[in-house]
């Protein structure tokens, strides 16, 4: 079994809400400069649905990622977890799309990578939050794809997917290949091994350019967007608790009830 | 500029009932319509549908597409696809507006690409640029930390909406509106996924998006055993118990209590956040809620800078001390 696996890096989105700001044209996220570079936490959860499939069924994980200028210590973690391949599609021409380029470059470079059986991804980015690259890269191809998978199964050419629901899950046959997006029911991602770690280190990924995959640099990246980012914007939120106290922790719990029936809110 | 007119959204009902998301998107479309000057259109796929389509012009729809089949009555993208696609191509909106719910969420980005446009999700506002004429989405991004507004020049523009981002028009019973039946005309090879089971895991009592009062736990209530308490103090407020996202992880409360931007988003009158840090992708959740209120042992957690009132402390030694005179209150003693 082949299973390609596209992660994405991006800003740790645990990191203290004051870490975001936005430039002065409204263009652009500033990070505050502690604020790490890791796989984006989706990512992670579609590397460890893979990585099940791969200790059960054995088989093969290429991990493919996008971007300019990748950092190696942080992308390669998904070599470090167990992925057997790491591919990159690392060109200026990849940078700064919207979902839509961002879907097209990376059907494109799957088709490169020929007889797949699974594709994974994320179910939506710590960043943009769109959780649309997964279908897009299921509609370039043509392919059938389920969103938000919890567990995910694979018998005689086909996937039982556990998709969460509003209310539960329901459980889903597909042909294969498929697209699959995955949620953090499916469990902790697995912390890398010092034997991955090692190995990750030794291994180089392949990188890809537009050419390489046969598409246009206008047609991937900024030059292929179909949405146009008009500006960004701080949310203001102006702080006003009043912290109850009392002599004790047992007395303040007393005292916030007190209050919060005279605010005829219990 | 485009050919394409009028704003269209896409319904959902579930056992005949217009679902909560679909008023509020009608309130959007109408609104949005009534800038445009254009007709506001909703699309009912599924079976028994009658009802529902009378209901979403009382809500402000003008017209209304039903599209009723056996095969539609659970949703399935290679079912629904097709009969969207034909649909939005046949009547040509300029908006499409679906809700950010697990149906439009797999359903809007397929969609828009499948018909040569471009999705944006979980906006929060919509308006149109007086200059343009498109569409504007705001969505929050990075958590919420960020908003961001984007358009695009592609029809129809299609946008999914956040629940509790838009509320409803007062209903109007004597609104008039037309009715269209569309044959679905789904072929059977058109499917490649098939629905096994369904399993509903929601928790007995008042359901959580609805509830007027939640009480939430977090990670550091720490245990299964633990987690009984918030739910006997919920029981005492008739009110819902939701979690952060670690706790559903660590199996101490079913998933569906999880609250955030992958979680329920609700707006109660009153949200008891205990031990629970505020994390921005939680908050999203509750931004709506009229009264937060938290106890949290670190003065500094993120929760304080939304919460209307706080106790910091260990929430083992205040909330039994809260719960009881909570019941007191009550008169239960
Ligand atoms: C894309 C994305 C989507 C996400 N979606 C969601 C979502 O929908 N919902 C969600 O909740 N999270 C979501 N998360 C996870 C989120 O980032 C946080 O990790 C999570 O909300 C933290 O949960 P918490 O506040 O319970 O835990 P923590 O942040 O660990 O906070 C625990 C808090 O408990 C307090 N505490 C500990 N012990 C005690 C005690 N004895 N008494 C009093 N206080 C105590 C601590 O001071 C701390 O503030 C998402 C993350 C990503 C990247």
């Amino acid at each position: 079994m082949k299973i390609i696996v596209c992660v994405e890096r991006g800003a740790d989105p645990e990191a203290p809400p004051a870490s975001f700001k936005v430039d002065a044209g409204g263009n652009r996220v500033v990070l505050a400069a502690d604020v790490p570079v890791v796989l984006d936490p989706y990512s992670e959860y579609a590397l460890e649905a893979a990585l099940k499939l791969k200790d059960a069924h054995g088989g093969q994980v290429i991990a493919l990622s996008l971007g300019t200028d990748l950092p190696r210590e942080v992308i390669k973690k998904a070599l470090a977890m167990g992925a057997d391949e790491l591919v990159l599609l690392e060109d200026e021409a990849f940078a700064d799309g919207d979902s839509w380029s961002t879907a097209y470059a990376l059907a494109m470079a799957i088709k490169k990578t020929g007889d797949y059986d699974l594709i994974l991804c994320g179910r939506q980015a710590a960043d943009w939050g769109e959780g649309q690259v997964g279908l897009g890269i299921a509609e370039v191809l043509s392919l059938p794809g389920v969103t938000v998978a919890r567990k995910i199964d694979v018998a005689d050419g086909k996937a039982q997917v556990e998709r969460v629901t509003g209310d539960g899950y329901e459980v889903i046959e597909t042909p294969l290949p498929a697209v699959v997006t995955v949620s953090n029911e499916i469990g902790e991602p697995r912390y890398p091994t010092i034997r991955g770690i090692m190995a990750a280190k030794r291994k180089e990924p392949v990188i890809w350019k537009p050419a390489d995959i046969g598409v246009q640099p206008s047609e991937v990246g900024a030059a292929g967007r179909r949405s146009r980012l008009v500006k960004l914007f701080q949310p203001v939120h102006k702080a006003n608790c009043q912290i109850i106290h009392g002599e004790t922790p047992e007395e303040a719990g007393a005292n916030l009830a007190e209050r919060l029936r005279l605010e005829k809110l219990i | 500029m485009s050919q394409n007119q009028g704003v269209m959204i896409f319904g959902e009902v579930v056992n005949g009932q217009l679902q909560a998301i679909t008023k509020e998107l009608l309130g959007c479309g109408r609104k949005l319509a009534s800038e445009l000057q254009e007709e506001l259109s909703a699309v009912l796929l599924g079976s028994n549908l009658a009802g529902s389509a009378r209901e979403a012009i009382t809500f402000g729809a003008d017209r209304v597409y039903i599209v009723d089949a056996p095969l539609l009555k659970d949703y399935q993208a290679d079912a629904y696809m097709p009969v969207m696609e034909r649909l939005v191509k046949q009547t040509a909106p300029r908006i499409l507006l679906l809700g950010q719910t697990s149906i439009g969420q797999d359903l809007a980005p397929r969609l828009a690409f499948r018909l040569g446009t471009e999705a944006t999700t979980d906006c929060i506002e919509l308006s149109i640029d007086p200059e343009s004429g498109l569409l504007e989405r705001t969505k929050p991004v990075y958590g919420g930390n960020v908003m961001a507004v984007i358009t695009g020049e592609h029809f129809p523009e299609v946008a999914t909406v956040r629940s509790k981002a838009y509320s409803p028009l007062e209903a109007d019973v004597s609104k008039r509106g037309e009715v269209i039946n569309i044959e679905a005309e789904v072929e059977p090879p058109a499917m490649r996924t098939r629905i096994i089971e369904k399993v509903s895991q929601v928790a007995e009592g008042i359901r959580l998006e609805e509830a007027a009062t939640v009480v939430a736990g977090g990670r550091g209530i720490g245990s299964n055993q633990d987690f009984k308490q918030l739910e006997e103090l919920a029981r005492l407020l008739k009110g819902a118990i939701g979690a952060s996202r670690p706790p559903c992880d660590n199996g101490w409360i079913g998933d569906t209590a999880q609250i955030g931007l992958t979680g329920k988003i609700i707006a109660p009158d009153f949200y008891l956040a205990v031990a629970l840090s505020g994390s921005s992708q939680h908050i999203s959740g509750v931004s709506g809620a009229k009264n937060i209120v938290a106890i949290n042992k670190d003065p500094e957690a993120n929760i304080f800078r939304v919460a209307r009132f706080g106790v910091v402390g260990d929430w083992k030694k205040v909330l039994p001390a809260f719960t009881a005179r909570v019941r007191e209150l009550a008169g239960e003693n």
